[in-house]
């Protein structure tokens, strides 16, 4: 039962995906031979807003930024846990909402001990 | 799906982990980071809890939480020797961690998830369960490793830990959805059952065997996926290399057990004869890469290495005592591994040593610090194989499983190494009760160092002498 289930659906995947690949190979392949090729200095250096380039991008910025996308990412997380408990909370029960409170409890110790080695501290 | 009481209590030991975690982790803010030893006591009380939470579980035998959790002999025996590796851990990483000036609480609630990661993969009954715990287990070890953060090796260390067990976690998490898409299952009961109503493979199955087996090779360390091991072994924090060397190999082996010596068992014909080469080049590798070392760290790291091969013998014989026997091994290979860290560490900050871990600053030691030198004697006795400790019996039962099962070259592959490794164990007794000490020979002798060594040298000639109570209790729920 499984089986042929599974086999059904990985057929239909690989066509899928040998479909898309066709028509992007078909469509980059076009532009390749067809297109025109006209490059120049200009043209060729980085696109940075229209501005000209002042240095490489290559360089070191604050450990600050990664820490805040880190925070971020966890926090990101959490919303998407959070939204399906949300939708089928009624379905849950208690079990539901004691499960979600105890990872919501977690979490927040996390940013306590975030705040309190001064992550989001900016001087 | 709900869960009910028995399930909570099923899981009580990794509960009481993650509580002591949190705790942990609160009481080192509010320590404001000037001293560590509070949040060191709350994860050793949490580890000798969950220990004994743990123990209470002995001779229950079944399945928990909807079959995601195997409560079996495996899962009681290998909880209560992690809990025990975790507190010895624990208790004697503040005089390292003070020598080598690393001043970060961090250290112990990283210890507590990485022991709750590995409590959760040997009692996992599915590949994705398994696959968080190890990932719980490996991102605390990431952070441990590099934890000498102004010691460029120790950052070395981390950096290769991290890039290879990404890797590693990366071929793992494609067998395993390679696995589900032939199975159509993650548990390992549905994998057997599958394989025995269908023991051929197809090109899927091949692949998904593959990259499983190429994941575990990673993450146990051995021939042709080893090379990391020794650089990380070496530039990690030493508690951190004794702890990394014991637990967590020793939980990869279980859940190696669980799902190629159980749950792929059916199509065994198709991966013995590869494990059984990969065994003996890991055995070989390991232990001719030893002999030449001058550094007791990268010496133990190969020896580690040697020991894989070793375990793996009792995988490839793959009936119910030969796992009882790699089980019985793994845990005496923990008690001899982390006591012979342990030894190393206090040997590595005696007065007048660049603390580089030389063989020379062995010389003389056995006779000025008599408990250092015995219970390093007891270490290194069970690491060749000796009567009466742990590792002897340990390597008898393998070897002799190995040999009713008919893999005789394997057997005497393993004792041609063993004999081989005696040689080098032999250099650090000889070392320090046969050369003369040379210059001073005081070392700082804090207590949890003591404890550590009394209770590992105790405990590995006790269950050498009475192992019938640890190798009953190595039973693995099959289907």
């Amino acid at each position: 039962m499984i089986e042929s289930i599974l086999d059904n659906n990985l057929i239909t995947f690989l066509i899928l995906l040998v479909s898309v690949g066709a028509l992007v190979g078909l469509f980059i392949g076009l532009s390749v031979f067809l297109g025109p090729k006209r490059t120049s200095k200009v043209k060729d250096s980085p696109f940075e807003c229209g501005w000209i380039v002042t240095t490489d991008a290559w360089r070191p910025f604050p450990i600050k930024y990664y820490l805040v996308a880190i925070l971020f990412i966890i926090f990101d997380v959490e919303v998407a846990f959070l939204y399906p408990w949300a939708v089928s909370f009624g379905n849950l029960g208690m079990a539901g909402f004691i499960s979600m409170m105890v990872f919501l409890a977690i979490l927040f110790v996390g940013l306590y001990y975030a705040i309190k080695k001064r992550v989001l501290d900016w001087r | 799906m709900s869960y009910s009481l028995t399930d909570i209590f099923g899981v009580l030991p990794e509960l009481i982990l993650v509580v002591t975690a949190i705790t942990a982790i609160l009481v080192d803010v509010a320590s404001k980071g000037k001293d560590s030893s509070a949040t060191m006591l709350v994860t050793a009380v949490g580890f000798i809890v969950s220990g004994i939470a743990a123990i209470s579980g002995v001779g229950t035998i079944g399945v928990l939480m909807n079959g995601a959790v195997f409560q079996d002999g495996f899962t009681t025996a290998f909880r209560a020797i992690f809990c025990l590796i975790g507190f010895l851990t624990a208790i004697f990483s503040p005089a390292y961690l003070h020598f080598r000036n690393i001043r970060l609480g961090e250290y112990y609630p990283l210890l507590t998830m990485s022991v709750l990661g590995m409590m959760v993969m040997v009692g996992a009954a599915n590949l994705l369960l398994f696959f968080i715990g190890l990932e719980t287990m490996s991102i605390s070890l990431y952070i441990l490793v590099s934890l000498n953060r102004t010691n460029s090796k120790s950052i070395e260390a981390g950096m290769k830990y991290l890039v290879m067990g990404a890797f590693s976690s990366a071929f793992m998490l494609y067998g395993i959805a390679l696995m589900f898409a032939v199975v159509g299952s993650i548990n390992y009961n549905d994998i057997t059952n599958y394989f025995l109503a269908d023991p051929t493979l197809g090109p899927l199955t091949i692949a998904a065997v593959a990259l499983l087996l190429t994941g575990f090779s990673f993450k146990i360390a051995v021939v042709p996926f080893q090379f990391w091991s020794v650089d990380v072994y070496e530039g990690a924090p030493a508690t951190v290399t004794a702890f990394m060397s014991t637990g967590p190999k020793a939980a990869a082996f279980v859940v190696f057990i669980r799902v190629f010596g159980i749950a792929l068992h059916p199509v065994a014909s198709h991966w013995t004869l590869l494990l059984s080469w990969i065994a003996i080049l890991t055995m070989v590798f390991g232990n001719v890469a030893a002999l030449r070392q001058t550094n007791i760290k990268r010496m133990l790291a190969y020896s580690s290495i040697a020991h894989a091969g070793y375990l793996l013998v009792g995988i490839v014989a793959g009936n119910h005592a030969a796992f009882a026997a790699t089980g019985y091994y793994l845990a005496a290979y923990a008690l001899m591994n982390l006591g012979a860290f342990a030894a190393v560490i206090i040997v590595n900050q005696r007065h007048g040593t660049d603390g580089s871990y030389r063989f020379d600053a062995l010389k003389g030691l056995g006779f000025a610090h008599p408990l250092l030198g015995i219970s390093l004697t007891i270490f290194m006795l069970s690491l060749i194989g000796l009567p009466p400790t742990a590792g002897f019996l340990g390597k008898l039962y393998v070897f002799s499983a190995a040999i009713e099962t008919g893999h005789i070259v394997l057997a005497v592959a393993g004792l041609l190494n063993s004999i081989i490794a005696t040689y080098y164990y032999l250099r650090v007794i000889v070392l320090m009760y046969m050369a003369k000490p040379e210059g001073d020979t005081t070392i700082p002798r804090p207590l949890p160092y003591a404890i550590t060594l009394i209770v590992l040298s105790v405990l590995i000639l006790l269950i050498g002498v009475f192992p019938e109570p640890v190798i009953s209790l190595m039973i693995a729920v099959a289907p």
